[in-house]
């Protein structure tokens, strides 16, 4: 069983470079191809999933210039020098991001398959609100749809995860003050 | 025994209980984990479905475009099926293909395959079918006129009676008899993960499926009827499945099949994703279901006598109806107390996409029913709700409607104290009466008792005679051999903590075999709340199995550490060979199911649960809402308390869904609203606070105490929001999805405050 194999873009089609996970990429594919589909098929990054190819479940939700995009609704041409991060870019040298590890605790995922969209959704949230209520995680995952956990789990483990963050910026402080203290 | 007596012996396991993290929650949480979708064979082309136009009728004849090169395609009809054309289930009534007539909009018809997935669309449209059309049905109503015969003799797929003491002659005792009737809609389960599915196909190897699928030894069984092979030569593997809900327990063998077909036509592996709207148009649902209650009562409000007029209607093949209508009717008395019953249930055939497997089967039907009518008895009568049904609660020692002794504690009325307790229901109901009266928003809490039998139904365990293990490799891993499948749920944690728990090792040291036919056992299909009560227990015995050789034969004391035990598998793999201890399942003593009369022990293991729903019923927008749901329940012992719990939010989520939102519209015999636009599910925004509360027991016969429990929170939701509607607004509704529209014309057109007449 393998993934899919990396096939060289044809040359048909104008160059469109732009930024995944901190990578520059670029790939030569009709321009109206769907963000998603070069994902997955020509970057063979396979974490963003498809669930309605109609901007409804938000299974397939990346992060694109700091908006949380559908990216079955984004045609690559709009990506063209955008910077793009997906769930294969949340953890870091292996380190799982702090709200993959709060999602692994507090039973945030069951089946899996809205999760790299869900994920993407809390980072896009916590990015630009550390601290946020429980109406606002509920309003930042309204455009993404989970038919396991009932969401409450999910709730949880943002608020976690938010928490931690929380945790490990206090500690940098911390630390950062003794180091100035020396 | 008291209930407090059992929750006392649970409390000796190091790693049952405990929430360890989800086995491939890492694989899923980083973007690793592969579903179907994600997977590419060498050389693999992409299929395709052509499918029905019309609801019923006989095929003319097939063109092709001409503006389509069809040489590039492969094409498969009826014809090219080497076996039998038929998918393989209950009845053997469902064709693989459709030849010569069709039944049902959007039955499969024509296959193709091309190896450019974006070529399929516009030749599926090219591809065009003529027929002669022959009239159509679609509801229970005109399938039981019999006008039109569109299956068997009568329409009729299956039909149960049920039969407890004397009904007919419990009328004429009664104080009251209460009539009513209640229907549910059909329910799309909206895994998010569209079907889908890879097949390979050699004369040498035979056929080699991948796909997301809930129980491969199922679509074995098509596999090997439709292409006329031996057990050897077909191989079902399970991907990583995105949800199913019962949506993948037997829909998967018609795709399955379906791209075998195709593999062995062009000779290539071909790869069938479904998109959603073919997803929602073409496979299976919930049963729609309309039940007649009429129920006796004597003076102190106790039930004398309950008959039930039960029908669903089942669509066009016969798929899972009679198992599912089978559960319907075994739970639609509810978790009460009653001398005499009669279930009359019929199973329809109408001209719609076969209905099937959905959490619950059947049961969340018949329970909307019955917990429903309970609190118009209530109203009627003049009773409390709550305290009818503590009048009529089942308890240890009494038989309920199939003459079966409850064994078991059974603890309803702890559980009822414990909801009515954390809801703070009497309060809030009492200061939502002062409230309501001058307030557009009316607010009213609601309860449902109820209870889900885990495993299949009767004899069905004895049936399938589970197999079941845990082996140890030399590579130093213990692995669990069996068939039931990952879809979220938990059975990859649950059964290695509970492999580990027995075989005294760490959570770490357990890994799951690969769901693969040509590795694992059949241990039976992962449906029916099954898992951690009957392959749990099979796989305890398994362990202590393993750990009973390893002592007797290679030397394991009696207290081991870790690297004692694998230093006696290696010895013992040196002497005797390969490490490997399977059983058999077992059915607890006492078991005795005639399927002839429908008496006897229905199921092993009951779960039970009360559930409180408070909604807001705005009488300006007629939107209901659901604001907090308390969740109590008894089943068994928890085996990992936040996988148990997110079994309850997530079914509960479901019901709510099924409830209020979630409606299927039919137009001529099609799926007119089959997309996420247009069909409707509770989202982030939507579902509200749910508590969740376990009473654990020990239930000695599942898996370290277990008992089913993934079904269960899709009985009671639906019947406590709309108790608490009425309790809200005075007006009853009956029937469910309750959109907006429904709540209009109900509160608009009815006069509220006029209760039910007893008569």
């Amino acid at each position: 069983m393998s993934r899919k194999r990396d096939e060289s873009p044809s040359s048909l089609w104008p160059a469109i470079q732009f930024t995944v996970n901190g990578g520059s990429r670029t790939v030569r594919v009709p321009p109206m191809k769907r963000l998603l589909d070069v994902l997955r098929e020509d970057l063979h990054l396979t974490g963003t999933k498809e669930g309605c190819g109609e901007g409804e479940c938000g299974s397939c939700s990346v992060r694109m210039n700091d908006e949380l995009v559908n990216s079955c609704l984004v045609p690559v041409l709009q990506a063209e020098g955008a910077d793009i991060q997906t769930v294969e870019g949340l953890a870091l040298n292996g380190d799982l991001h702090p709200l993959q590890q709060a999602f692994l605790h507090h039973g945030g995922a069951q089946c899996g398959i809205c999760t790299p969209g869900m994920l993407m959704a809390a980072a896009q949230l916590l990015a630009h609100t550390p601290h946020p209520s429980a109406t606002e995680i509920r309003e930042a995952l309204a455009g993404n749809l989970c038919r396991c956990t009932g969401f409450m789990h999910i709730f949880e483990s943002v608020a976690a995860a938010a928490d931690a963050h929380d945790a490990q910026q206090a500690n940098e402080h911390t630390m950062e003050q003794t180091h100035h203290a020396r | 025994m008291s209930a407090l007596a059992i929750m006392s012996t649970h409390a000796t396991t190091r790693i049952v209980g405990a929430p360890v993290p989800r086995k491939e929650g890492v694989d899923k949480l980083t973007g690793r984990a592969l579903y179907v979708d994600d997977i590419e064979r060498e050389g693999m082309w992409h299929g395709a479905t052509v499918r029905s136009t019309i609801p019923r009728g006989l095929i003319r004849s097939t063109t092709f475009d001409h503006r389509i090169d069809w040489r590039e395609f492969a094409i498969v009809t009826a014809a090219d099926i080497p076996g039998e054309n038929c998918i393989q289930l209950i009845v053997a009534d469902q064709p693989c293909l459709a030849d010569g007539k069709v039944n049902h909009c959007e039955e499969p018809i024509l296959l193709l395959a091309h190896p450019d997935k974006h070529k399929l669309r516009e030749a599926v449209g090219a591809v065009y079918i003529e027929y002669e059309s022959l009239p159509p049905i679609f509801t229970i109503e005109e399938s039981e006129r019999s006008d039109v015969i569109i299956w068997g003799a009568d329409n009729l797929l299956k039909s149960f009676l049920l039969e407890k003491g004397d009904v007919d002659s419990a009328w004429s005792r009664a104080a009251h008899i209460i009539e009513g009737e209640y229907r549910t809609g059909a329910q799309e389960h909206l895994y998010i993960e569209n079907q889908g599915m890879i097949a390979e196909y050699s004369v040498d190897r035979g056929i080699t499926v991948w796909g997301s699928l809930q129980c491969p030894y199922y679509v074995v069984k098509s596999l090997k009827s439709v292409f006329d092979l031996p057990d050897e030569k077909v191989r079902v593997i399970q991907t990583e499945t995105g949800g199913a809900f019962g949506g993948k327990e037997d829909f998967p063998s018609n795709v399955a099949c379906h791209a075998a077909l195709l593999a062995m036509k062009c000779g290539h592996p071909v790869k069938i994703i479904y998109d959603r709207i073919e997803d929602l148009a073409a496979t299976t649902k919930r049963h729609p279901s309309r039940v007649r209650h009429r129920t006796a009562l004597d003076g102190d409000g106790k039930l004398i006598a309950i008959e039930i007029n039960l029908d669903t209607n089942g669509g066009a093949y016969a798929t899972l109806s009679s198992t599912v209508l089978s559960r319907a009717t075994l739970h639609a008395t509810g978790p009460y107390l009653c001398p005499n019953v009669r279930v009359n249930a019929r199973s329809w055939a109408t001209n719609l996409v076969p209905y099937g497997a959905f959490r619950g089967f059947g049961a969340p039907q018949a329970i909307f029913a019955m917990e429903r009518h309970m609190d118009e008895i209530a109203a009627a009568l003049g009773i409390d709700p709550v305290e009818l049904r503590r009048r009529n609660f089942l308890h240890q020692g009494d038989t309920n409607a199939t003459e079966q002794l409850m064994r078991q504690p059974i603890i309803l009325d702890q559980l009822l104290d414990r909801a009515l307790r954390e809801s703070d229901y009497y309060a809030r109901r009492a200061q939502f009466a002062r409230e309501n009266a001058g307030c557009a928003i009316k607010r009213g809490m609601g309860i449902a008792a109820f209870y889900h039998g885990s495993g299949f139904t009767g004899s069905g365990e004895e049936y399938l005679n589970s197999l079941a293990g845990i082996d140890a490799t030399p590579e130093g891993k213990v692995r669990v051999l069996v068939s039931n499948t990952e879809f979220g749920q938990g059975t990859n944690t649950i059964l290695t903590q509970v492999a580990a728990e027995a075989l005294g090792l760490d959570y770490q040291d357990v890994t799951m075999a690969a769901p693969d036919t040509g590795i694992v056992p059949n241990s039976g299909p992962t449906v029916a709340s099954r898992t951690s009560m009957v392959v749990g227990r099979i796989i305890e015995r398994a362990g202590l199995q393993l750990l009973n050789l390893l002592r007797e034969h290679a030397g394991l004391s009696s207290s081991h550490t870790r690297e004692e035990f694998f230093a006696a598998c290696d010895r013992y793999r040196a002497a005797k060979g390969e490490v490997v201890s399977l059983c058999r399942y077992e059915a607890p003593p006492g078991i005795h199911w005639d399927d002839q009369t429908y008496h006897g022990e229905a199921y092993g293991a009951y779960a039970w649960a009360l559930y409180v729903a408070q909604v807001a019923v705005d009488t300006v927008t007629y939107s209901a809402e659901v604001e907090e749901i308390w969740a109590v329940q008894e089943a068994g012992r928890v085996l990992h308390p936040v996988l148990a719990a997110g079994q309850i939010e997530g079914g509960i989520a479901q019901a709510i869904g099924f409830a209020l939102y979630e409606k299927v519209v039919l137009q001529d015999g099609r799926m007119a609203n089959n997309q996420m636009t247009n069909y409707i599910m509770p989202t982030a925004e939507d579902v509200p606070p749910i508590h969740v509360y376990f009473e654990q027991s020990h239930f000695p016969h599942g898996g370290f105490g277990a008992k089913g429990i993934g079904e269960l929170p899709h009985d009671g939701p639906a019947p406590a929001i709309l108790n608490a509607i009425r309790d809200a607004t005075g007006v009853s509704f009956n029937a469910i999805p309750l959109l907006p529209e429904d709540l209009y014309a109900g509160l608009v057109e009815t006069q509220p405050a006029e209760e039910p007449v007893a008569r």
